[in-house]
């Protein structure tokens, strides 16, 4: 059967990790492909990158960091952040990136995603997401069935009064492979996945959802796939500092129900390639 | 040896450049991995490998913009019988057609059909995306050495092969219901996982492509 997947993710500013793992096994814990090595050999199901390089010199550099890392990390690889052309997306993908999400650019112009899909196919375009609670304080408007999600921009600090489920049904619509769903409410709380919007997005979209924003521990985890039906769960902070090592965290999600890739398959000891 | 991986635009193709560079170099015996436009590069080749990702109908008609390139494909691997690997839809495209968005006439090198993915839960996702586990039997194939029934591969696709032959199947995976995952035949196989995304089983899957003499 299909496993669910643990998606670290690292952001990186002009080609160093902003906030990496600090174990004493890297040489140098600002090196995104150092962390991204760690994380493959812990059994990360897929590897994350957001750009969060503001200065346009900077830009050029995530380039570099994905083609030394599509080197050795033999696992899909996701950049998100500033993806805004074609030629972005190209780029990226030559330099060894299996999925590029969209997050702005798609809100500013939609058909971009649909291009992006036509050109490089659905199973790279990733749309991500950033959704907020309508109404004050996290609380909903009081209509209908539940609270209304709306997207943002920005990083969050610019609303668009898009609703963010049918925006997922949109885009899922044009083209996207994958929703990547962030609460913005949630992100940085260390409070646990936004369960309630999580679950609308992946019960309204037939494409796989990953769940992001508010990881604080490992059981945050299991609600994200078990209660709010993600495909996927991505999380930044409770890897870093060693507070939850990747395989760890694994193993707790298939201790607790959640179908997931454990063990390598492999026996080295009839020749093949050697382990890392 | 000397592996070429035919580039007709269809992706990208560094990880898999780098994933054969790995089990080659891993291998300990000498040799070249060549991402090649080239069909002259097919003659010169000792393995061929043609990836692919998106639409089946896009793949074929890009292959077939490559001047002189099916030609030289149908030659060496069916002609001179070369170890042959597809990936993804480059798999996909040996069978006999593609039913995605009308029909499209694949290689015919094995019989069956590519269509949509229909699993009998209608609540999964589509596409098919992540990790699932082969089933296969022990010692089925050499490309399959040293790999256990349950290995995980990545996967993501939208549509499934499914051989005429059950004998062509040498591996599938459960998404309600089979699903087609590596396929065999002669001099051919093919995974509709991507071994070069697919960390150590991957990598050793591809050793053990190189490795194995039809």
């Amino acid at each position: 059967m299909l496993k669910n997947r643990i998606i670290p993710c690292l952001d990186v500013d002009k080609g160093r990790v902003v906030k990496g793992v600090n174990f004493v096994d890297l040489v140098d814990a600002g090196d995104p492909v150092e962390q991204a090595r760690l994380y493959d050999s812990e059994g990360a199901d897929e590897l994350c990158f957001l750009d969060i390089t503001a200065s346009h010199e900077g830009r050029d550099t995530i380039f570099d960091v994905v083609a030394r890392t599509a080197e050795e990390c033999f696992m899909p690889l996701t950049v998100g952040g500033g993806v805004r052309t074609l030629d972005d997306i190209r780029k990226l993908l030559l330099a060894g990136a299996d999925k590029v999400a969209i997050n702005t650019a798609a809100v500013r112009n939609p058909e971009f995603v649909r291009e992006a899909a036509l050109k490089f196919g659905s199973q790279c375009i990733v749309v991500a997401i950033d959704a907020k609670r309508a109404g004050r304080a996290g609380q909903g408007d009081g209509q209908g069935e539940g609270p209304r999600f709306e997207v943002f921009t920005h990083g969050g600090r610019r609303e668009t009064g898009i609703d963010a489920v049918n925006w997922a049904k949109r885009m899922a619509e044009y083209g996207a492979g994958e929703i990547l769903l962030t609460s913005m409410d949630r992100d940085g709380t260390k409070a646990g996945f936004d369960i309630q919007l999580t679950r609308a997005v992946a019960d309204a979209v037939s494409i796989p959802v990953i769940a992001s924003g508010g990881v604080g521990g490992l059981d945050h985890l299991v609600e994200g796939v078990r209660d709010g039906r993600a495909s996927a769960v991505l999380a930044a902070s409770i890897f870093h500092f060693g507070a939850h090592r990747v395989s760890e965290a694994k193993a707790y999600m298939n201790e607790n129900g959640i179908p997931m890739r454990i063990g390598g398959g492999v026996d080295d000891s009839t020749g093949g390639t050697d382990e890392r | 040896m000397r592996v070429a991986i035919i580039d007709y635009e269809s992706g990208n193709l560094r990880s898999a450049a780098k994933a054969f560079e790995r089990a080659v170099a891993d291998g300990g015996r000498p040799g070249a991995v060549e991402v090649t436009r080239d069909p002259a590069a097919l003659a010169a080749a000792t393995h061929i490998v043609l990836p692919g990702v998106g639409a089946f109908a896009d793949c074929k008609s890009g292959l077939a913009a490559v001047d002189g390139m099916a030609d030289a494909l149908t030659e060496q691997v069916r002609g001179r019988g070369k170890p042959f690997l597809g990936i993804c839809v480059g798999m996909q495209l040996m069978a006999s057609w593609g039913r995605e968005h009308g029909d499209t006439e694949g290689f015919g090198w094995i019989p069956g059909d590519v269509a949509a993915l229909d699993p009998a839960d209608k609540a999964l996702k589509i596409p098919h995306m992540g990790w699932n586990a082969l089933e296969f039997e022990p010692g089925i194939h050499p490309v399959m050495d040293g790999i256990s029934p349950g290995a995980h591969t990545y996967f993501v696709h939208s549509y499934g092969f499914a051989p005429e032959a059950e004998s062509d199947v040498l591996a599938r995976v459960d998404y309600a219901g089979p699903v087609t995952a590596i396929v065999g035949r002669e001099n051919l196989v093919g995974t509709q996982f991507h071994p070069e995304k697919s960390q150590r089983v991957g990598l050793r899957f591809i050793a053990n492509f190189l490795r194995w003499s039809p």
